[in-house]
């Protein structure tokens, strides 16, 4: 026992008790004053941070506006797409929960494992997609099981759906997902990367219409993100609705036509530009592009030899063979080289000089040649002599006329622009003089001149229409979630030519009999309640140089297909009262007679069969026609 | 031998503020644990249990004679470093320490009784070794070794916040009884340079969570998520708090242990300031008393033993809430009364009911 005093009667040990109680209490008024900073001064960062904890915003995608036809006929649709996802923090081991998952969703572990690893660059709070559109029932049974399987959800997002599947597919385009590069561009600042967006045609053209505005949802999860319950919700508001001036019925005809053949169609009014049909062959199918193109089917897709990603409507260039003859008979008459009564002497060919001779497609020769049958039964040799006389600037700058050799200024898809040759232009290029011997060839569409088949539609429509080369167009009317319209077409004239009506009328009467009068080169795809007038033309790809060739060339069975001529039909309809012009291209079809006309046939079959064409127009069936 | 004085003596107004920080902290557990649903029984059932066997050990404590734990000291300090020395050897390891070892049926925690054994056997040496002037170096060493030698096993375990738990209750009870000027300078210069020593010394994950204290954003998902969390729940809890059952930090689990070492980070985002100074007050409050009972003790081994204890309230306090409130690392510190755990609501019961033995003694002679 301490003999000491208490320590209360002690002075030194009362004053440690003073200096330890103000020690003890200093030190827990800096506890406070921490708490006092953290709690008074730091309330709003800190409670924003805590909300930031708490609170995920999920988008919820807007659908894609739809498109439809010009009768409202839906083309391009939206349907759910239901995703199966992980939510990371809420997974714990995946190699547990994978199993069961596999067995649901009947498809191998590793796929989602390779899912799952793809998936780690995203930001953790993101879902992670394991298995993209997954079936209705799919989707039900992980609903079902989802006790078993923490951290898994579905996530719906609309998903483009093609009612009439490869149906004018380079017309939509198609859409992929935002790339990292697009990311970084200010047109896309409001995309989030896994977004998708349109890539080519009208889906990128119209990107900003059709797209729509994401909703957002505000939710309130927990440390293991499971969703506790909604807070706010804004609902996504769909895209604008884009109405073409495409005929789904004739669309759907020109593509049936064409079968499996390579090639393009183009359908326009004649009147105001609008394009009816827009038909590249071979195509793809935009719903690949929708769930996402392997990179298999990609490959096959891009090395495909008839080229089923170029929109030949636009980007194909051939040489118009006989469908230039009335753009060189209209320069000839326009020039005065030939009246519509001048003759030549076709004997099967064409001698320039005393080296050169050029053959018509028709041996034996067509004998006494006026415009009419030289159009009608497309004799060469008439050609080669009109257009020789009537030079090769005077042909280029009707042909100009008529928009070749320039883009129609169609919206999108690249465009190219066809040529038309003229002397300077091959001074440029070639650094070499003009020859008549190419003069002869291009009056016959041979030789330098290319046309794209909407070059060639239009062309058509301007010779139907008196000589008015109208913008081609594709969107008729842009309206949003309200029905009003937002754009509305208006026609638009691209150049305005006063043909002389004699001289137009004798290459319309021409083209008239092509198709119904015997002997015309068309006349086996003549129509009984519909006259339409036209043009064949068979265009060479290869120069074939001798008669064995020749000889050869007559059974195209034997010809590889790459070196067999290209089959070209122009056309409008009605002939006296002309509403649509329609073009064809058959590449490596052969001739445009057996090959081009048909279609072309088709599609007027299509265009006729439910309206009433006036008495005039209609041809009357006589006994013994 | 009963004394009615005892009775008279008997403080009260003491043990029923104890008893309201206890409350105080049942409830709280009630709110940061309302999540858990697979719980047998709740933690909160289970730490009302581990009050009632807390106060029984109040009143065993105060029943017998404090003075008789003099003459116990230095057996009950032989017998606390022969456990901490088995468990070393023979110790239940979890979670990459040995802490426990198993003493017929029960697992204890030596390290954790040496906290109590510590100011028993440093009050007995230091009421029995008075220096005018203060210890010197040389007089230091005997205390230096009974402080350092169970310090060392401990964190051998590893338990580093037992370790320096152990450390600063000793050191408190030395700087009380006094400690020349220069011993101090030289004490201090040398712990700094054994600080810098010890860097290496210590363990990849002490060494983490210090760097990670320093700057908790290295490692926002990992080491530092602790501290982020706490500090996120703290600071929104503004100055009236988001009310009882209503933090969304602890409710919706973001916050981690937030029964045992984060349980005041919850109190702090439901309470908000006004709560967490009145809980503040009422801890300062029973240091204070503590200090008070050991001025006014009968003699100096039970002020020694009153200063100890209350040394051990006062960094078990100022460790935890240091921690959550992001002023000090995360050290695995209980706070008193208030965080989940059956071994730290004994131990700080023994340390209450010793208080309240010298506190009631004090006429006795």
């Amino acid at each position: 026992m301490s003999l000491n005093p208490p320590p209360e009667e002690t002075p030194g040990l009362r004053r440690r008790f003073v200096i330890s109680s103000l020690l003890v209490a200093g030190i827990f008024f800096v506890l406070a004053l921490r708490l006092w900073y953290l709690q008074i001064l730091g309330v709003e960062h800190y409670r924003n941070l805590s909300e930031r904890n708490r609170i995920r915003h999920v988008a919820i995608r807007a659908p894609r506006g739809e498109i439809f036809d010009r009768h409202g006929t839906l083309l391009v649709d939206n349907r759910p797409a239901f995703t199966v996802s992980a939510l990371r923090q809420g997974v714990g081991d995946h190699k547990q929960l994978f199993p069961r998952l596999a067995e649901l969703l009947a498809i191998d572990e590793e796929q989602l494992e390779e899912s799952w690893q793809a998936g780690q660059g995203l930001p953790r709070y993101r879902p992670l997609p394991l298995l993209e559109d997954v079936g209705r029932q799919a989707m039900e049974k992980v609903q079902e099981n989802s006790v078993d399987l923490p951290g898994i959800m579905i996530e719906v997002k609309p998903l483009r759906a093609y009612p009439y599947g490869e149906m004018a597919a380079h017309l939509f385009g198609y859409l992929g997902e935002v790339t990292e590069d697009e990311l970084r561009q200010s047109a896309y600042s409001s995309y989030h990367s896994g977004e998708m967006v349109g890539k080519t045609a009208l889906e990128r053209m119209f990107e900003e219409k059709l797209r729509g505005t994401a909703g957002q949802k505000r939710i309130e999860v927990n440390v293991r993100g499971r969703e506790l319950r909604q807070l706010t919700t804004r609902n996504p508001r769909s895209g604008q609705r884009l109405y073409l001036t495409i005929d789904a019925k004739i669309q759907q005809a020109a593509e049936t036509a064409l079968t499996d053949k390579a090639g393009a169609v183009v359908v326009l009014d004649v009147n105001n530009g609008e394009i009816l049909a827009f038909v590249s062959k071979p195509t793809f199918d935009p719903a690949w592009f929708a769930r996402g193109v392997s990179g298999d089917e990609w490959r096959e897709l891009i090395n495909n030899p008839r080229h089923p990603m170029t929109n030949k409507v636009l980007r194909g260039q051939y040489p118009p063979g006989s469908t230039f003859k009335m753009v060189v008979a209209l320069a000839a008459l326009e020039a005065g080289a030939v009246t519509p009564s001048t003759t030549f002497q076709c004997n099967g060919s064409f001698k320039l000089g005393k080296s050169y001779e050029y053959r018509c497609w028709k041996k034996k020769g067509h004998g006494t040649v006026d415009l009419h049958k030289a159009i009608k039964e497309s004799c060469d040799v008439w050609f080669y002599q009109a257009g020789l006389e009537t030079g090769i600037d005077q042909i280029a700058s009707a042909a100009q006329r008529f928009g070749l050799g320039q883009k129609t200024g169609f919206l999108f898809g690249g465009e190219r622009s066809g040529l038309i040759p003229t002397r300077a232009w091959k001074k440029k290029r070639f650094g070499t003089s003009w020859y008549n011997g190419e003069t002869v060839i291009t009056s016959i569409g041979q030789g330098f001149v290319l046309a794209t088949p909407l070059q060639l539609a239009s062309m058509t429509a301007a010779i139907a229409n008196g000589g008015t080369v109208w913008k081609p167009q594709i969107v008729q009317k842009i309206v949003d979630l309200e029905g009003e319209a937002d754009w509305l077409l208006t026609p638009e004239k691209l150049m305005e030519t006063a043909w002389s009506e004699k001289s137009l009328q004798a290459v319309r009467d021409a083209m008239e009999s092509v198709v119904n009068d015997v002997g015309g080169t068309a006349w086996r795809s003549q129509l009984k309640n519909v006259r339409f007038a036209g043009k064949t033309g068979t265009a060479q790809v290869v120069k074939r140089k001798s008669d064995e060739e020749e000889e050869q060339a007559k059974d195209d069975e034997v010809i590889p297909y790459q070196y067999r001529d290209h089959a070209l039909f122009v056309s409008y309809a009605p002939a006296d009262k002309p509403q649509i012009a329609v073009a064809v291209v058959v590449e490596h079809g052969g001739h445009g007679s057996s090959a081009a006309a048909p279609v072309a046939k088709a599609v007027y079959e299509a265009y006729f069969a439910d309206k009433t064409v006036n008495n005039d127009t209609v041809r009357q069936v006589a006994p013994g026609d | 031998m009963f004394d009615r004085r005892l009775l008279t003596n008997f403080n009260w107004t003491y043990l029923l503020l104890i008893l309201l920080i206890s409350a105080i902290g049942i409830a709280n557990m009630f709110s940061a644990t309302s999540s858990w649903t697979t719980a047998v029984q709740p933690v909160y059932i289970k730490q009302l249990y581990w009050l009632g066997l807390g106060v029984l050990v109040v009143a065993i404590v105060c029943v017998f004679d404090y003075r008789h734990l003099e003459y116990l000291s230095f057996s009950l300090y032989g017998g606390n470093l022969l456990l901490l020395v088995l468990v070393l050897a023979i110790g239940r390891t979890s979670m990459g320490a040995t802490r426990w070892i198993s003493l017929g049926g029960f697992n204890v925690q030596p390290s954790e009784i040496m906290k109590i054994v510590i100011i028993v056997a440093l009050a007995r040496y230091l009421s029995e070794t008075e220096h005018l002037r203060g210890f010197s170096l040389r007089e230091l060493i005997i205390p230096g070794l009974i402080l350092g030698i169970p310090a060392l096993l401990i964190m051998k375990q590893p338990d580093l916040g037992t370790a320096l738990l152990v450390l600063c209750i000793g050191g408190t009870m030395a700087l009380f009884a006094g400690i020349r000027r220069s011993s101090l300078i030289f004490l201090a210069t040398s712990g700094l340079a054994a600080v810098g020593g010890g860097w290496f010394l210590l363990h990849d994950y002490q060494k983490r969570r210090i760097l990670t204290f320093l700057d908790p954003e290295r490692d926002p998902l990992g080491a530092g998520y602790h501290i982020i969390q706490s500090k996120i729940a703290v600071g929104s809890g503004g100055f009236s708090g988001l009310g009882f059952m209503k933090g969304t930090q602890s409710q919706l689990s973001f916050l981690p242990e937030r029964h045992t070492d984060f349980a005041f980070s919850v109190f702090a985002e439901e309470w908000g300031l006004a709560g967490c100074l009145l809980l503040l007050g009422h801890y300062c409050l029973i240091v204070l008393w503590g200090l008070h009972i050991a001025l006014r003790a009968n003699d100096r081994f039970g002020m020694y033993l009153a200063i100890g204890v209350s040394a051990m309230l006062f960094w078990h306090i100022v460790v935890n809430l240091g921690m959550v409130i992001g002023l000090l690392p995360v050290v695995g510190v209980p706070l008193p009364l208030f965080s989940y755990g059956g071994t730290s609501m004994i131990t700080t019961m023994t340390g209450v009911g010793i208080l309240m033995n010298v506190g009631m003694r004090r006429f006795i002679f």
